[in-house]
């Protein structure tokens, strides 16, 4: 039993470094098959960690007539996001930490760190400060109902809604998991991991025009190490949202059992998929132009369309 | 007889004694006694209803104190959970009343004497009766004595909502709305009991529960309707909750916490009294439509608040959305308890009161933070506020717990009982056997009215929040503003730590809850959550740990901090200027305001909200192409307000008209309209009987 518990602590962690030093591994890949694809050279796959090297070491500034809050977010929001990243089934189904690992809980968390940053962005006490905190809980209130509402859907056919149950549902039973509902509950998640990630058509993550920002906007006065703590979250966040998508829907190669070849290869196939998403999606942002914020709301209210026809399909069509 | 005897007498001292203390000369002094008295009486009502619902149930008859009837006072877990809340809440409020009215009032007229407005006599002695009266409520066991008790719970409340009706106008309109509301509430629920009454063949609730099974279908639905209603319009819901947003602002800070957080809750416990306990369950439809109207207040609620940019009048919607969402859980559990899954039904009820009690703690403490603001600024208009975090450090991070609670983050303790609603609406479809369509219908919608009030409540919270309290301050009262005296922070700083031991150990107040569903049979009293530090579900999958997330958050962030500075040499965070586009200074008016920030909710829902804009230009002597002045309103009315009363208020002018025909001023013909009434009164007697 011991053995076991400690490979399952040793999954944990390695679940952890894996994200940690992947994500902006992870940015860095978009941000090269973007560059390649319009013709560019790019900056390389390493330039984000370089980027973090540079900023830790630069003085961080804060606005005159900012509080507390303006200095705490940026580790309340990497911190937000590591503890999901330790809970959530990346790598294996057999964390310790599986009693917190709840989709709903989850949903919090991030929505924790977007209003750490929300609050901060007003703490600053500028306009575009504020814009890129209204921006966001709006977005973050529009897209709640569909995160929830596909959490349903996924969750009838298991009969819970622990991540762990989940993921390992879908790969025991793959014809019971699999069918209308899925799909459109896919559909309804990939929308919403695009908002909440603050990528085009929503949001343009390398604009330099503030009044189209918004998440951007709301971190614009932090500099130094702030800043880098808020860019590592971000792209934590980034692969926290892929690495969701890409278990919830395509389960195969988490690790059952806290062996470890099961945890190394769990590690591998995580990566795979989640950098094969993060291709698809920087290829797919190239074709596209950032919506005007007011048909934003439109784009989620139908990705809650989706989410409900996802419960109605699994039940009608049982 | 055996604690509550005792019990009673302590009301009835504190009651005596706070009408004596109106002949107290000192202002000071009279506004210690009452909040004290106050403070006493909900200390005394919070024990009472722990014993209570922690098993030594009691009961008390009197034929002396009533005519015509008998006075019954029957405490039972269900009531001794609502005398619990409301004896919390008036705690807390009692102390901060204490230091409340301020020397220099702002936003005064010109009859700030020692004895007006807050420092009245009326309102200092009202204080601790209607506390007294809150409590007694739920401690009714037959008709009588529950109407009367509720009838002095409302008078005592509009004589509390008019405190400071010499200093603005807008609270005598308060009043009367809320008078006209409550009263109105008043008849629906007096005709639905005395319906139940008559058709049971007595008036004592343990009469009535064992009669409720030979009630014809007809009957029981006329009285659940009626009660719901009524009840409903004192809890706040659509489309009856105008009052609300109405009454809650005018009235002081205290007494809006007490009416906001104590007073609704009785809405909920008749609800609950009659539908569950007295008619014995109900079918199914019945809970359908509590269910839709608790999600429609949920809604509307949250959106109104969203875009509010009054504090109070924000708080006050606020109540309606969470009231909302319990009506949600109470519908839901009703549907499930007349289908026979006592599981779910028993979950959801649980979800229900535990947010009950949270919306108690959490709303008490934004309301006495908000009196707080508004004593020391004299803004109500967050548009107007900012920087208070500086002036007012321990009012900010008192207000930031409550904000936590109600925006349902977590750790905060909103967070808890919403996870338990969402998994009970979640659950409802993955039974074996196949659930029915309306149910299939019902829960998808349920759970997304659910998640759009949930990520509404956030955006509010941080609005009020945010633009209230941080950055710099947007107008000069808000920079002289000073911190809160002591027992205002008392109070809230009671309000918080019940907020933060719920937040972080909610265990131990579902094992009392669950005590409570026991009284509601229909319902049923197994074990629903189990576990330590982890809360788990019984009889369906689910778990979630509170204490867990709040310390991995906590110290997440504390490592994170430290091992940034460490690897980022160190270097202090230097203060400068805010950028201003490479030119600009921004001054503190360039800052997004209350509006701006829910411009783009306005915006979205508009079809809904109707926000109506007025725009005025002044245009140059000299030449129209120029602007002297420009003046931009914006306003978003109630809009359910504005389309559905004024109707209703033209057909009882038109009535009223009518009915003056009759009055031509001739005494003898008033006598003879006496004389006609008791004549046809004594005739239909002898006919009926």
């Amino acid at each position: 039993m011991t053995g076991t518990t400690v490979w399952a602590v040793a999954g944990v962690i390695l679940q952890l470094v894996v994200v940690l030093v992947g994500a902006p591994i992870l940015v860095g890949l978009m941000r090269q098959v973007r560059a390649r694809l319009e013709g560019r050279v790019g900056a390389g796959v390493g330039q984000p960690w370089r980027d973090l090297r540079k900023q830790l070491r630069k003085e961080p500034i804060a606005p005159e007539g900012s509080t507390v809050v303006f200095a705490a977010a940026p580790a309340i929001v990497l911190s937000s996001t590591l503890l999901i990243a330790l809970a959530v089934p990346f790598v294996a189904t057999t964390s310790p930490l599986d009693g917190i690992a709840d989709l709903y809980a989850v949903v919090s968390l991030l929505l924790v760190g977007s209003i750490a940053l929300a609050l901060a962005g007003l703490d600053t006490g500028s306009a575009f400060g504020g814009m890129g905190s209204s921006r966001t809980v709006t977005v973050a209130a529009l897209a709640e109902p569909t995160l929830l509402v596909a959490g349903f859907a996924l969750s009838v056919r298991v009969g819970s809604s622990n991540l762990g149950s989940l993921v390992e549902f879908g790969q025991r039973a793959p014809s019971l998991f699999f069918s209308p509902a899925t799909v459109l509950a896919a559909v309804a998640l990939w929308i919403v991991v695009v908002a909440e990630a603050g990528r085009l058509p929503i949001d343009n993550p390398s604009t330099h025009l503030e009044l189209t920002m918004i998440h951007e906007a709301t971190i614009l006065e932090y500099a130094g190490r702030d800043l880098a703590v808020v860019e590592l979250a971000s792209s934590i966040r980034l692969a926290i949202l892929l690495g969701l998508w890409a278990n919830l829907f395509v389960p195969w190669g988490v690790a059952t059992t806290a062996a470890p070849g099961a945890l190394a290869l769990g590690a591998v196939v995580f990566a795979v998929k989640v950098a094969v998403l993060g291709v698809v999606l920087g290829a797919s942002e190239v074709f596209m132009a950032k919506w005007r914020l007011f048909r934003v709301p439109e784009l989620l209210a139908g990705s809650f369309l989706f989410g409900v026809l996802a419960v109605s399909s699994s039940f009608f069509l049982a | 007889m055996s604690t509550l005897g005792p019990g009673l007498l302590l009301l009835a001292a504190a009651a005596a004694v706070s009408v004596a203390c109106a002949w107290l000369p000192s202002p000071r002094a009279r506004a210690v006694t009452s909040g004290v008295l106050t403070s006493v009486v909900g200390v005394g009502g919070l024990l009472a209803g722990v014993a209570a619902l922690l098993g030594s149930a009691a009961s008390m008859t009197s034929t002396r104190l009533l005519p015509l009837s008998e006075a019954v006072l029957q405490v039972d877990p269900l009531s001794g959970l609502f005398m619990a809340v409301v004896g919390g809440v008036a705690a807390a409020a009692g102390v901060y009343s204490v230091g409340y009215p301020h020397p220099h009032a702002h936003g005064g007229g010109a009859t700030n004497g020692p004895s007006h407005g807050v420092s009245s006599r009326t309102a200092q002695v009202a204080l601790p009766l209607f506390a007294v009266a809150m409590i007694l409520v739920p401690a009714a066991g037959n008709v009588t004595t529950f109407l009367i008790l509720w009838e002095l719970m409302a008078v005592l409340s509009l004589a509390l909502v008019l405190t400071e009706h010499r200093e603005r106008p807008e609270v005598g309109a308060a009043g009367v709305w809320y008078a006209a509301m409550t009263h109105a509430g008043l008849v629906a629920i007096l005709i639905g009991l005395v319906v139940l009454a008559d058709a049971a063949g007595t008036e004592s609730f343990a009469g009535i529960r064992e009669a409720a099974s030979g009630l014809s279908p007809a009957t029981s639905t006329l009285v659940f309707l009626l009660v719901f209603a009524g009840f409903g319009s004192k809890a706040g819901l659509v489309p009856l909750h105008v009052w609300l947003p109405r009454a809650h602002p005018e009235a002081p800070s205290y007494v809006s916490a007490l009416m906001s957080a104590a007073m609704v809750n009785l809405g909920l416990y008749g609800v609950l009294r009659v539908g569950f306990d007295l008619l014995g369950g109900g079918p199914r439809w019945w809970w359908l439509l509590v269910l839709a109207v608790g999600a429609v207040s949920a809604l509307y609620g949250v959106l109104q608040a969203s875009v509010a940019t009054d504090l109070k009048r924000l708080l006050a919607y606020s109540t309606t959305e969470n009231l909302g969402l319990i009506f949600v859980g109470v519908g839901a559990a009703g549907i499930f308890a007349a289908a026979g899954d006592s599981t779910l039904a028993g979950l959801l009820m649980v979800a229900a009161l535990l947010h009950t009690v949270n919306h108690a703690a959490f709303k008490t403490l934004l309301f006495l933070g908000a009196g707080a603001v508004l004593r020391s600024t004299g803004l109500r208009d967050l548009d107007k506020m900012g920087g208070l975090a500086r002036r007012m450090p321990v009012t900010a991070v008192l207000v930031g717990i409550g904000a936590l609670g109600a925006s349902g983050l977590p750790p905060g303790n909103g967070f808890v009982s919403e996870w338990l609603l969402l998994q009970g609406l979640i659950h409802s479809l993955s039974g074996s056997a196949t659930p029915d369509v309306m149910i299939a219908i019902a829960m998808p919608l349920a759970v997304g009215a659910v998640a759009l009030t949930a990520g509404l409540g956030v955006a509010t919270f941080v609005k009020a929040f945010g633009v209230g309290f941080l950055a710099r301050s947007r107008s000069a009262e808000a920079t002289a503003a000073t911190e809160a005296p002591r027992t205002l922070r008392l109070g809230m700083s009671l309000a918080a730590a019940a907020c933060a031991a719920i937040a972080l150990a909610p265990l131990m107040l579902v094992r009392p809850l669950e005590r409570a569903l026991v009284t509601m049979p229909p319902v049923g009293g197994q074990s629903t959550v189990h576990g330590a530090v982890t809360l788990q579900l019984s009889g369906i999958t689910g778990s979630m740990s509170p204490l867990l997330i709040a310390l991995g958050l906590v110290g997440g962030a504390a490592l994170v901090t430290v091992l940034v500075r460490a690897l980022g040499a160190g270097q202090p965070r230097r203060t400068a200027l805010v950028w201003g586009c490479g030119g600009t200074r921004l001054s503190p008016r360039m800052q997004y305001t209350a509006t701006a920030y829910a411009e783009p909710l306005t915006r979205d829902f508009d079809h809904v909200l109707r926000p109506e804009h007025d725009i005025n230009i002044t245009h140059h002597q000299e030449s129209r192409y120029l602007v002297e002045n420009l003046r931009y309103r914006q306003r978003v009315p109630d809009r359910i307000e504005a389309r559905l009363y004024p109707p209703l208020l033209e057909l009882a002018t038109w009535w009223a008209n009518l009915a003056r025909r009759m009055q031509n001023g001739s005494v003898h013909r008033y006598l003879a309209y006496g004389l006609v009434g008791l004549l046809v009164v004594l005739v239909a007697i002898a006919v009926t009987s």
